[in-house]
This record gives structure tokens, sequence and C-alpha cells, in this order.
């Protein structure tokens, strides 16, 4: 490198002559149209674009002349630099051109091969509809709450004002441990863990639970002895029966949609008193098939109502059971079945599909629902 | 409940112009559960009454064939073919004409058979649909007009109601108490079929006592004599029965079903002929026994109710009579009985005896106590009027004191319990619309009806005023806001576990919990193995899995066999679930009384009682776990998998895994890993032994794990902390160890860490992999090469290459000092 010289005598620099600077531009050029690949013309550029280029070299030069021979030198180099930039410009779009059209149509692969290399899994969809319609909840502020399948008799009827030998206990076919006298049984309902929730939780309570349960039912497209409930509770100060309706609401809404009704209809069950079974509008025809002339609605049977689940004001007796004063307190619950709510949101005809554990149901319902 | 509208209507003053529909909207509003609404022999016409006129006994078929002359009022008879021979010239008959239709559209035409032409058909009253089944055709009364349209005159047209009972409102198992709903519903008259004035008797009838006032608080007796036994129930009678569901019997039986249905009174007739000595209700003594109806013998309770009399017991109070005091068809003289009892003690014996019976259905849910003196006076009166008997004077009327129910209510409890403002009046007058007496202002003292014995709290008084008031009317409120905080950490696991498990490819079942002893041995269980220690159903659905699981393994492997079977041959499964581990010597747990909530001693002894129920996870895997495709080879599911879907497990909830080789059925004995997590261990994971996978009809190799997730939450690691990340470059040493074939890599690894920190270098050492595994001549006999990449890097300086190798030599020194390694290529 010939680095600057003050002593020099500038206008002797070989590289800056007019014939040099236009013959370093001439090999540059023709070395640029020869190139015939990107990578040749990379290596090109290197050799006579580069910092080590003659050209660039000579550019160097121009600093160390004195300042009546830089302008026109300047110049000279400077013409001659943008010519095989443009070149170099020229040439790489020429040649990328034409690897766009040649080379990688070359290295064209099939994409719609599939890479199925890695299956992915399925949650079961009672799991994951269990998580949404817990979530609804849990969204408004509710925890949720635990209990045991295998439960105490004291915790899954006597606490929920079942009297022992009442006609209620066999609205719910019980599994008993053996022996018959054990006290201990699956668990019928996800209402025990209600109990559960009042005798350890502070007040005010606001809880969901879903779990599995048990009834002697033998399986069918439309049972189970084995299912899913989720259940609502509300213990409070000044809880009414319209606390209820707007929670259920918010349910429906949460699952279904806005906009669908809900209705009540008096019931029994011994645990709430007033109770009531609540249906919900159909959220499929919005209760239109029920209309005259209506279309058939195969979710809802053209009946225009879905039956969602059972709820009421928490009996007091219920509350004395779990040690709260009645007086004070008030409260709702709510509870439905996991499986129908399943069936009739997602129109899985047989239960026995749920059960069975055959990966094609599953696979169906991926990762959330 | 079967309800016919015809009869609801003789007591519920309805508009005709009220349909039985709209009759079910109402009263499913008021809160009874219409279940169907069917509309009975609105398909039936064209049959008319008529005489027999004629009969021509045709002989030469295999049954008697009758060629009769039927007058039905035209001006000449018809010739009519029947095959039935209860009947006698001039008996009136119904007679469906060419062109009628019967019951299920079956249309009749005039048809040739038997080589007569048969103008019609004689029906009987399985043919008009009035029976299951008939023996004969239906001869009707001498006095029937001829020529009349039967449907109109026997009233077959009706709609019923299907009502399905809640056990809180036994009165509506009766007409009686479904009409006061729909007449409380529509707002019009109810007239009570008990309102019946009873004449005063003086004197006893039946001598009659309670013994065991506990059992039954009332008690009454009627007798009837010289009763035509063989007098055959009027149609009006055996049509509203078989409406209601019921099957004609006897005019005596039919009378007592009738007025159990029109009333909700159970009423139970002996024969007088057959009872020896006074009556007396009692509980059973040890070693009775009583022959029921149904002609079983029964072994009977110290708690049973019973009638007895001289002989011992002739009855099993309110649930079903005995056969030696029961009537025949040559009984004339009757004792009837109507009573009241216990409903707690009746659901217990039918529950003890497995008895069902229409008369207990209505006592387990409670009767009303003021109706046996109606009813019985009622059953005498029609079994006069009907049958001819003569109605002894007197009547039995044994009786224990009964409690009067009263309840104190605020006047804006209902108010307050919907979030309605009702008021004081709508409530007052709602309460006695249901037949409260009500006293007070703002605080009302209540006094249910007889026949309402579930009413006894304000809240249910609540209810009452709600659903008539309408449940429609209750508003919506907005719900409140609470400060919850969200799901806990365990949950949160769960849900975490469920994803990455199906992310990794594992499809979750929901497998039920039940298994079969002969899965402990297809598991290869020792037989001292904790597992095979289940609990055991006392009414399992199939006596061949009688056990709760306390693994969730067998049934899994069903599962993975299932879809096997179904053509689907790369199958990886996890299930999450509680097992049930019963505790050794767990006490029954005790029942406290409900009208407190138990003690804290009381609630520590019903947990103890329970078994243990840990939350688990588990996978099943067979055959490949990446299938072969044009990208080349697939890879079988192997050990490695199912000890990996451990390691996804315990990373979801933040713990590192330690495993260690082990022997532990289901699994390889040389393919087993055992699963600890900071020392406790937590679970297995490997290769089913080749028994396992041919008890369970599997493809060899196939792989599980399980996993006690509840031992792993506990682990959880507490809030992460930052990393520090630095930037000087890496230092990076790759070493060959040869070791003895059976020192286990994580060992071989543990020895390294340890030779790092024991040259203070732990916190340079970022991490160790092990690349590969090598078994060869080269290594020698029973030897295995390792070899490992060893990171290191400092947080503070670029490490020097004497600083690394002297921390890799140190490495290397220790695995040599504890497992024997020696540094290949050194």
């Amino acid at each position: 490198m010939s680095a600057p010289n003050k002593s020099y005598d500038p206008v002797e620099v070989t590289a800056l002559h007019p014939d040099e600077v236009a013959r370093a531009r001439d090999e540059a050029l023709a070395a640029i149209r020869a190139a015939a690949s990107l990578d040749e013309l990379k290596q090109v550029r290197l050799a006579h674009a580069g910092d080590r280029s003659p050209l660039a070299l000579a550019n160097r030069e121009i600093g160390a002349l004195p300042p009546h021979a830089k302008a026109e030198a300047g110049k000279r180099v400077g013409t001659a630099r943008r010519e095989v930039s443009e070149a170099l410009k020229t040439r790489q779009a020429e040649l990328e051109e034409e690897r766009d059209q040649r080379v990688l149509v070359e290295e064209a692969v099939d994409v719609t091969l599939r890479f199925d290399r890695n299956p992915r899994g399925a949650r079961h969809p009672v799991t994951t509809i269990a998580e949404r319609m817990a979530d609804v909840f849990v969204s408004m502020g509710f925890e949720l709450a635990e209990g045991p399948e295998v439960e105490a008799e004291w915790f899954n009827f006597d606490a929920l004002n079942f009297p022992p030998a009442h006609p209620a206990r066999e609205m719910q076919d019980t599994f008993f441990v053996e022996s018959e006298d054990s006290g201990l049984v699956l668990r019928t309902h996800t209402s025990p863990v209600q109990i559960r929730a009042l005798l350890t939780r502070e007040l005010p309570v606001y809880v969901v639970c879903t779990g599995r349960t048990f009834r002697t039912d033998e399986l069918d497209a439309t049972h189970s002895p084995v299912f899913h409930q989720m259940e609502g509770l509300v213990v409070d100060e000044g809880i009414t029966m319209a606390d209820l309706r707007g929670a259920i609401g918010a349910f429906v809404t949460g699952m279904f949609g806005a906009g669908l009704k809900t209705r009540f209809r008096p019931y029994y069950f011994p645990f709430t008193e007033p109770s009531a079974e609540v249906d919900m509008q159909c959220f499929v025809c919005r209760g239109a098939s029920a209309e005259p002339g209506g279309e058939p609605c195969r979710t809802c049977r053209s009946e225009g109502w879905i039956e969602l689940g059972g709820c009421g004001m928490v009996n007091p007796r219920v509350l004395v059971a779990a040690g709260v004063d009645p007086e004070r307190y008030s409260g709702w619950a709510f509870g439905l079945g996991v499986e129908r709510t399943l069936m009739f949101r997602h129109g899985v005809e047989d239960m026995h599909d749920m059960f069975e554990g055959d990966v094609r149901f599953t696979q169906a319902f991926g990762m959330e629902i | 409940m079967r309800v016919p509208v015809s009869w609801l209507r003789e007591y519920a003053q309805l508009p005709a112009v009220v349909t039985a529909r709209d009759i079910a909207q109402k009263l499913i509003a008021a809160g009874l559960e219409v279940e169907s609404v069917e509309a009975v022999g609105h398909d039936v016409s064209g049959v008319i009454t008529g005489q027999i006129l004629e009969i021509e006994e045709l002989t030469g078929f295999k049954k008697p064939i009758r060629f009769c002359q039927v007058d039905v009022g035209e001006a000449e008879p018809r010739g009519i073919v029947c095959g039935a021979t209860n009947f006698t010239v001039g008996d009136r008959v119904p007679v469906s004409l060419p062109g009628a239709v019967l019951p299920g559209g079956f249309k009749i035409a005039a048809r040739k058979t038997y080589g007569r032409v048969s103008d019609g058909m004689i029906c009987s009253e399985a043919e008009l649909g009035l029976a299951e089944s008939s023996p004969g055709i239906l001869v009707l009364p001498a006095d029937t007009p001829l020529g009349a349209d039967f449907v109109e005159l026997a009233g077959l047209r009706d709609e019923v109601l299907d009502i399905a009972i809640t056990p809180d409102r036994g009165y509506t198992a009766s007409i009686r108490g479904v009409a006061r709903e729909a007449a409380t519903a529509f707002g019009v008259p109810f007239r009570d079929p008990a309102d019946v004035e009873v004449p005063a008797e003086t004197g006893e009838s039946y001598p009659a006592s309670i013994a065991d006032p506990t059992g039954c608080d009332r008690f009454v007796l009627r007798e009837v004599r010289g009763f035509a036994p063989d007098t055959p129930s009027p149609l009006w009678l055996r049509v509203r029965l078989a409406r209601a569901g019921m099957r004609s019997v006897s005019l005596a039986v039919d009378v007592t079903n009738y007025l159990m249905l029109e009333l909700g009174q159970p009423l139970h007739a002996f024969d007088r002929a057959k009872l020896t000595g006074p009556i007396v209700v009692r509980r059973a003594e040890p070693g009775e026994r009583l022959e029921t109806l149904d002609h079983v013998v029964r072994d009977l309770h110290p708690d049973d109710v019973l009638i007895t009399d001289g002989s011992g017991p002739i009855s099993l109070a309110g649930t079903m009579g005995g056969l030696t005091t029961e009537i025949d068809e040559k009984s004339t003289d009757m004792v009837i009985e109507g009573a009241h009892f216990s409903a707690s003690d009746l659901a217990r014996q039918g529950r003890r005896h497995k008895l069902k019976s229409e008369a207990l259905y209505r006592f387990e849910r409670g009767v009303d106590r003021e109706l046996p003196l109606v009813a019985t006076h009622r059953a005498v009166r029609m079994l006069a009027e009907l049958g001819g008997a003569e109605i002894l004077p007197g009547v039995t009327h044994a009786e224990a004191p009964a409690e009067n129910v009263t309840i104190t209510v605020a006047a804006d409890h209902p108010d307050r319990v919907a979030g309605v403002a009702y008021g004081r009046d709508t409530v007052v007058r709602r309460l006695r619309d249901v037949g409260c007496e009500v006293t007070g202002e703002d605080v009302l003292t209540v006094t249910p009806p007889s026949w309402r014995p579930d009413l006894r709290d304000p809240n249910d008084l609540a209810e009452e005023v709600i659903r008539l008031e309408g449940y429609e009317n209750i508003p919506a409120r907005a719900p409140r806001s609470v400060a919850g905080r969200g799901l806990t950490p365990a949950q949160r696991l769960r849900r975490r576990v469920g994803r990455a498990l199906a992310s990794a490819g594992y499809d979750e079942v929901i497998d039920y919990p039940f298994v079969s002893a002969a899965d402990w041995d297809a598991l290869q269980l020792p037989a001292d193995d904790a597992r095979r220690r289940a609990l055991r159903l006392a009414n399992p659905l199939t006596e061949d899995e009688p056990y709760l699981r306390t693994t969730l393994l067998p049934a899994m492997l069903r599962t993975l066999h299932r879809n096997l079977g179904r053509g689907f041959t790369d199958v990886a499964l996890f299930e999450t679930g509680l097992v049930y581990r019963p505790r050794p010597d767990a006490p029954t747990p005790p029942r406290p009384p409900v009208d407190r909530a138990p003690t804290a001693e009381e609630l520590a002894a019903i947990e103890a009682a329970l078994p243990d129920q840990p939350f688990r996870v588990a996978v099943v895997l067979a055959g490949s776990r990446e299938p072969a495709g044009w990208w080349g080879e697939g890879r079988p599911a192997t050990w490695a998998d199912a000890i990996e879907a451990a390691r996804i497990v315990a990373a979801e909830a933040g713990v590192e895994l330690e495993v260690k080789a082990d022997r532990h059925a289901p699994w390889h004995p040389g393919r087993c890993a055992a699963l600890f997590a900071d020392g406790t261990l937590v679970g297995h994971a490997g290769e089913l032994h080749p028994r396992v996978t041919k008890a369970f009809d599997l493809p060899a190799r196939a792989c599980a794990m399980e996993l006690e997730l509840s031992r792993l939450e506990s682990k959880a690691a507490g809030t992460v902390l930052a990393p520090h990340i630095a930037t000087y470059p890496v230092a990076t040493q790759d070493i060959a160890l040869t070791v003895a074939r059976d020192v286990p890599a994580a060992e071989v690894e543990a020895a390294l860490r340890a030779g790092v920190e024991g040259h203070g270098a732990a916190g340079l050492l970022e991490s160790i992999r092990l690349f590969d595994v090598y078994t060869g001549e080269q290594v020698g006999e029973g030897n295995k090469s390792l070899a490992y990449t060893l990171r290191f890097r400092a947080p503070d300086r670029t490490l020097t290459a004497e600083e690394t190798t002297a921390v890799r030599d140190a490495a290397v020194a220790a695995a040599a000092e504890r497992v024997g390694a020696v540094l290949r290529g050194a």
C-alpha cells in the first residue's frame, strides 16, 4: 500500500495516471461481464471494487496530492469507480434474475409433502369443556374447589339434607363401598364439595367445582356410570334468586354467546329450596324450530329449549350443617352435566364415544374447546 | 302418575277451551314434571253398541268359532264371526263395523273367514285399548243403549298427562293433588274429592289397635258384608283405571285402586273370613315371616311395621298385603283398611325387602293424615253401590297424637329469597292457595295443610309463593364481582400437564375406574403388592369388576388394545385421574347430626375413614413414536419415550427427575425406571413386561409410565430467579469415557458433575450433554463408551484453555474414581 507521503511527488503516482485508471476500469468491467454466477461476481466485486482493488488503492492516493491536482484525479477515479459500481449492480441484478429463473426452479421441492413426523395428540373434550365451563365462573372471580371421589355418605347425602331412607336418595342410584354400611360411597354428584367448601373457606364463598361423579347406570347412548358435573356455589349476604338467574345468564353467555334466554321450572332437590330446573334457549335455532313452520332443529329436537341443569337457593338446612348462619347468609347453587353439555354443544350422539378412548374422537377436539 | 284430563276436570273447573297442553304447561310452570301429554282413544271410530241375537257354533275348526247375528240398531242384524265364547244370546257388546278404526290405526273391513262373511268385529277390551290382554270380548251392562257410539258412551277419548312426582310432592300422586294445582294455576274453583261428609259412627268395627305409634299414627277399619264378588267393575271404572295405567282386577280391588288414584290414600282389603282375632299394628318380632301377595316368603326385620292378627303378621304395612288374608274371587265379607304410616319407616322397609308398590310409593312420599276416614267411607259406599255389599255400622279408629306443624316466617321472607317485592298480601294469598292457614302481620304463623308434610321451613313456604307467582317473573341481577385468586398452582399444573402431553403426541382418554382382581394378575403384581389392596364396591355394575383402581394402567392398556384393534398401529395415550388406596384399619366414618356443623374431631374422623386418593398421570404407547415417511425410517416407541413422558410432566412442575433402574411390575425388569423427585419416589416408566403385553394382547415392547402428580406438586420449584446471561465465549470439551456396561449413565454424569464441583468450578459448568453411547470391540467386552460435551462459561471473563482443561481433568478424575471410567484416547 502506498501510504500518504508528503515528500513524495504525487504527480508521479502511476496509479492515478489516466491510462492506469482506464485500464483498471476496463479490467473490472470485463471481469464483471465475464462473471457467470453470483459467487463469481462476489469474487469479482472483491477483486475490482473491494478495499484492495486497484481503483480503491488509486482513490487513497488522491488525498496525498497537492490541492491543484486533487480535483482532476478525484474526478477521474470517481467516474471509473461509479462505472464499475454500476456495472456490478447491473450484473448482480442480471445474475439474480437468472438464478431466480433457473437455479431456484431446479432446487424446487414438493412442498405438498406432509411432514407428519411428530403427530400431535389431543386432550379429551370432557376435560377441556369442563375447564371452559369452570373458567366462565373463574373469570367472574370464583375459585375452583375440589373434593374426593370416594366420599363419606355424610358429605354426599346427610349434610345435603337427604334424610336417611328418603326417596330423594333413590333419585341418585348410588355405588356403595363394601360393605353397604361402610359409610362410604362413590360421590353421586359434585354437591358434597359445597359442604367441604363451606366448612373450610371464609365467607363469603364463591366457588365452582368440576369433577367425576358416579351412578349405577349401565353405559348406553345417554347414560354412563361415570360422568362429570360442574357445580357453582355462592354463599354471601343478601343473595337472591335474581342473583342466581344473573349468574346462569352469564354462564350461558360465556358458553353459548349473548342474547339467549333462560327459563326456570320449579323442581325438587333436597339441598336447595326453592329449587328449579333451568333451560336455555337453543343456541342453534334460538327457538325458531319450535315456532309454527320452523325448520326442524337437531340440537333441541325442535323444542326451542335445551335443559341445562338444576339449581336453587341453598337450603338453610344445608347452611346449618355446614356451620353457616342462615339468618345472615343465603346462597345459590347450580349444577349441570359436563357430558350432556358436550353432547348438545358439539353434537356428540353417543355416550360410548366419550369413554371408549378411540383416538379419532379425541383428536377431533384438539387442545381447547 | 298418569292423570286422565277428564278425571282432572271433574275436580278442577277448567274452561272447556283449555287444552291438555295448556294444562301441562301451567302445571310445569307450577313445578309438576309433566313428561308427556298423550291423546288416547282419538284414533278409535266406528264402534257401536250391539246385542247378540243368535249364535251359530261353527264346527270343523281347531278352536270354537261362532257366527253371530248382532243387532246394531239397524234394520237388519249383521252376521259377525267371533272366536270368543264368554257371551250368550241377549248380551250387549261393542261392535266395530266395516270402516271402523281401532287403536293403532287397525282398520276393520267386511271379510270372508271360516266360510262366512264377517260384517264387522265384536271387540274385546284389549282391542279397544283398555287392557293389555283380554280373555274374551267385552260384555256390556244389559241397560246399554243399542246402536250408540261406543267411544262416546265409554268416554274413550281422553288426554293423559304423565307426571313424574318429585319426592317432596307426594300429594300430587293423586287426582286430588293435581286438580288442586291445576285449579290454582288457572285461578278456577277446586272441588275436593275428599270433601265428603262422613256420618258419625258410633261403636267399633273390626277390633284393632296401634301398638307402635312411631310406625303408625292412624289406623281405620270399616267392614262390609254380602258383597257379590263376581260383579264386574262398571265400564267407566275400567276405562278410568286403564287410562291411569292400572289393570282392572276385580271390583273390590278396582275400588281400592280407584280411590287411591283419586285421593292418594292407599287402601287395603282383608277377607273378613280369613282374619282371626283383633288386629294389632306393631313391629316385627324376631323370627317372624310373612308370605306377601307376590308369593315371596319374607323374613321380617325388627323395624318392619306390620299389620297382625291372632295368626301373626298378615300384611307388611303400607307396602304389600299378606297372602293368607287376601281377598279372592269368593270373598263376600271384607275389612277395609285406611291408615297413616311413618314415611321413613316404610321407605326403609321397602328398601329392605326390595319391594315397590303403588301404596309404598305414596306412603314414603307422605300421605294426607286426614284421609283414612274419608277414603274408607268412600270405599265401603262404592262397594255397596256397585257390588251390593252391606255396610256394617261402626268404624274402628285407632290413632296416636300427631304433632301439629306451624312455621313462623317473616312476611317478606319470600321477597328476600326471590329478590322480588311480592308484598304481604300476595304472600298470604298464595300460602292460602296451597291450603295453609295463615295468621299474623309482619311475622306470619303458618299451618300447612295435612296433605303437605313437605312444608316445614320458611324456605319451603317461600318456594310455594315464588312458584305460584311464576319463576319466569324473577329478574336477573348482574353477577357481583368478587376478588378470586384464580386457579391454584396444582390446578394450573394439571392443565399444563395435559397440554404438554397432548403437544408431545399423546391422546387423552377417560377410563372407568372399575377393575377386576384378574387385572392384578395380568399386571404381574406380586401377591403382597400394595396395589392389590383395593376398595371393593358393594354393588358393582358387573361382578367381574368390583374393585376401584389402584393404578391407572390396566384400563388404559385395554383402551390401547381397543385402538390397535380398530386399525391404529401407532398409539400413544395419556390419562389423568385419581386412584383409590385404602388405608389399613380405616375407621367407619361417623355420621354427625346435621342440625349443627360437625366438630373438628368429627371431621377428622370422617377424613380418616376415606381412602387416599392421589392424582396420577400415566401414558401407554405402542407402535411407532415417529412414523416412517418420505423423510426416512420411523422410530419405534421405546422405554426411553415412556421415561421422557415423565420428564415432560416433571418439567411442567419445574422438577428435575432423577432416574434409577428398578424392577417393578408391570415393567420389564431390565427396562424399568424408578422416578424420583428430590429423593421421593414419584413413579415408574419403561417397557412393559412381555407377560403383561401378552396378557393385555398388546404388541411386544409396548411401554408405559405412571406417575403420582400429587407427589410432584409439593416438589414444584418456587419462584424462578432469572439467570445471569453471560456474554463471554463458551469453551467446550468433548470427552469419551469407557465404563463397565452396567454402570448407569446417570451415575457417570453425576460423577462428572461432582468432579467439577470438587474443583470449585460448579459456576463455570454450563451443561453436560451425552452425545454418544458406543459398545463394541474398541472399548472391550463388557464395556461401553459414553461421549460427553462439557460446556464451560465464566460470567466475568473469557476462560483460558488451561482453565477448562483443568476442570475437565478434575471431572474425568472423579469419574474414574467413582465409576471406574477411563478416558478414551488419553
